[in-house]
């Protein structure tokens, strides 16, 4: 019995103390020890999410009928082959690039050289600030990128939070309250008093390209939605090429090292196009209902180079910006020098979007707070 | 209750609701563990239909909470009666009495509206308790409700703590607007509602509609299932097809392919987006038909 809550609990199950003792006294029971009834049983008490009910099935076989293969042992597996294909996996720790394209060979050369020597002037982190992040190469400048990135998700949740909180102060009569206090005053209420319920933070969501084109900024753009999700109280985080995943669970993983594994294992073998407009579909068809209210900040990182036809972005941004608060469009490239939104993909979506801005260093990613708390 | 699982099951399907045995096991379980049951699903597999079925099998009352985002304690558990209070406060100022007795004939039991989770436990009667689409209520208050489902006692500041009379059952329902938390779904036994089989949705029609005929009610259940398979916004549930049926009923079609145009035109009951209604037009229809007779 316990063995069994053991591989369940190793395959991702929430089961306590009190599950492993009902479930036994289940057992116990005559009425119930007949195995299918015991099966159905231990489902309804075991699982908790629609994952957990349809792989417990297989768990219940492999365990107990001992056929089927254990799920654990391919997981454990996975970091052998992780690192075998070339992929995200060099993101987390060392400050890799986003892909094990060597971007700085040849031609990248004489930027990194360039990064090096702006980065030995007076404050290092202040420098670091305005560079562009498609130039910082070296781990060690990219791993104090991370930490900054870090930090501002950090303060802009700590400012929503106040400016909250001082706002909307006593809007609403405290019956209750003022009832008892008027008793001494023979049941006039003299001394008032109010209620007010701090409203919610912002929620925020997430999209970001990654495409060939984004490739530079991946790694600091991921970094960046790390740090929103541990502080955030509520975001969620997706990436999109020529598929939408939902990367929130995975990026939540306390352990870097497996998150990352399990990052690259999901996106591996994505070429071709990016496909802006079928991803955005997707979101809009299996995750808005869940992840959109009218408290949410739709946030797209992308460079905006659309493979598929422009009508169909246009018409799925407007689906999203139905159902939040705010649409706001991070595009690195505002920060090149003479850069005008002319991709067919950007100028489509610039009808719908509410803020488009630069997000090609970590000052224009702080420039994001002000707008946020205003909300 | 009578707990095995075949009777659980006889006694739904006498009320007209169709249950799968597993269902039927984890009901069965709720009485025996004394733990909540959480129903997932999509909007429309009859999640509510369970409680309000559970709550005639068993002959009792349903109390319905229906959660919604910023639901507090006032409307869900308890209220004082302001107006009244106010009221009494007026009509003693003569009576000379102190203030202290005065507040504790003001926070009397009598002076206290009951919401639903306060009514629940203090009933004589096990209720049947439906917390629906707890997925809309803030975290709090689920934090709040895990408190109350796992001792079962409510405390008020001026009265103290009242202790449940009863342990009704309780159901609650989620959409998955927002993930629960681990500590609420381990506290209660879980059942995945999905979309009913062709021969399972056949029954409710047979058991909710009875003058339906049979071969149409075939005829409706396989179209609704081809439905079901196309690239649909919004899936049509149960209750939808119920709606249809009776609506086909109601204008005179006995034969799906008798008359396409009407059939088409009484697809508003299954198809509530205006991109669902674009995606199926006359010729679509046309082919799901000659697809299920």
């Amino acid at each position: 019995m316990a063995g069994f809550v053991r591989a369940l609990r190793n395959s991702g199950f929430v089961v306590g103390v009190r599950e492993l003792l009902d479930a036994t006294e289940v057992v116990n029971d005559n009425g119930w020890s007949r195995p299918p009834l015991l099966r159905d049983a231990w489902r309804a008490l075991l699982c908790t999410r629609l994952a957990d009910w349809q792989r417990f099935d297989e768990l219940f076989d492999a365990y107990w009928l001992r056929h089927g293969i254990q799920r654990n042992a391919r997981v454990s597996g996975m970091s052998n082959r992780a690192s075998q294909r070339k992929t995200l996996n060099d993101l987390g720790g060392n400050g890799g690039q986003w892909k094990v394209d060597h971007v700085e060979d040849g031609g990248d050369e004489g930027r990194a050289t360039e990064s090096e020597t702006r980065s030995e002037g007076a404050s290092r982190s202040e420098s670091l600030e305005t560079m562009d992040m498609r130039h910082v190469h070296d781990p060690e400048q990219l791993e104090q990128a991370y930490l900054v990135a870090e930090q501002l998700a950090k303060q802009m949740h700590h400012r929503l939070a106040r400016r909250d909180r001082a706002t909307q102060r006593g809007r609403r009569l405290d019956l209750r309250r003022v009832i008892r206090r008027s008793i001494g005053f023979g049941g006039t209420p003299i001394r008032l008093a109010f209620r007010h319920r701090p409203p919610k933070p912002l929620r925020l969501v997430m999209l970001m390209d990654a495409s060939g084109s984004m490739n530079q900024y991946g790694a600091f753009f991921l970094r960046f939605m790390r740090g929103v999700l541990d502080t955030f109280r509520e975001a969620d985080a997706f990436v999109f090429h020529t598929r939408l995943i939902q990367i929130s669970e995975v990026m939540r993983d306390r352990n870097p090292q497996k998150a990352m594994e399990r990052l690259s294992l999901m996106t591996t073998g994505w070429s071709g196009g990016t496909r802006i407009g079928d991803c955005l579909k997707s979101f809009n068809r299996h995750h808005a209902k869940h992840v959109l209210n009218g408290r949410t900040v739709v946030m797209i990182l992308s460079d905006g180079y659309d493979t598929n036809p422009p009508e169909i972005l246009s018409a799925e941004l407007a689906c999203i910006k139905r159902r939040a608060k705010r649409l706001v469009w991070l595009n690195p490239m505002m920060g090149w020098k003479g850069y005008q939104p002319v991709a067919k993909g950007m100028n489509a979506a610039l009808p719908h979007i509410d803020l488009l801005a630069p997000a090609h260093n970590l000052k224009s990613l702080a420039a994001l707070e002000p707008y946020l708390a205003k909300l | 209750m009578d707990a095995s699982r075949e009777s659980v099951l006889a006694k739904f399907t006498e009320v007209g609701y169709i249950a799968d045995p597993q269902l039927a096991t984890a009901v069965s379980l709720m009485e025996r563990l004394k733990r909540p049951l959480l129903l997932e699903g999509d909007a429309g597999v009859g999640k509510t239909e369970v409680a309000k079925s559970l709550a005639t099998v068993l002959d009792c009352p349903l109390i319905r909470l229906q959660c919604y985002e910023g639901l507090d304690a006032h409307t869900a558990v308890y209220e004082w009666n302001y107006q009244r209070q106010l009221l009494a406060i007026k009509i003693w100022e003569d009576e000379h009495l102190s203030a202290t007795e005065k507040e504790k004939h003001i926070f009397d039991r009598e002076f206290l509206l009951e919401r639903p989770l306060l009514q629940a436990i203090t009933m004589e009667q096990k209720p049947v308790l439906l917390i629906d689409e707890i997925d809309r209520a803030d975290e709090e208050f689920e934090a709040y409700l895990l408190e109350v489902l796992s001792d079962f006692q409510i405390s008020i500041p001026e009265l103290g703590t009242i202790k449940a009379t009863s342990i009704p059952y309780v159901i609650l329902t989620s959409n998955g607007t927002r993930e629960l938390s681990d500590a609420l779904r381990r506290r209660c036994l879980y059942h995945y509602v999905d979309y009913p089989s062709e021969d399972k949705e056949l029954r409710i029609i047979n058991a909710r509609l009875p003058e339906v005929d049979q071969a149409l009610a075939g005829q409706i259940v396989g179209f609704v299932h081809a439905l079901r398979k196309e690239d649909l916004r919004k899936k049509p549930g149960i209750a939808e097809t119920l709606d249809w049926a009776a609506a086909l009923v109601g204008i005179g079609i006995t034969n799906l392919q008798g008359d396409t145009e009407a059939v088409h035109d009484t697809l508003l009951c299954l198809l509530k987006t205006r991109e669902d209604q674009q995606q199926m037009p006359i010729e679509v229809v046309e082919r799901l038909i000659g697809k299920v007779a």
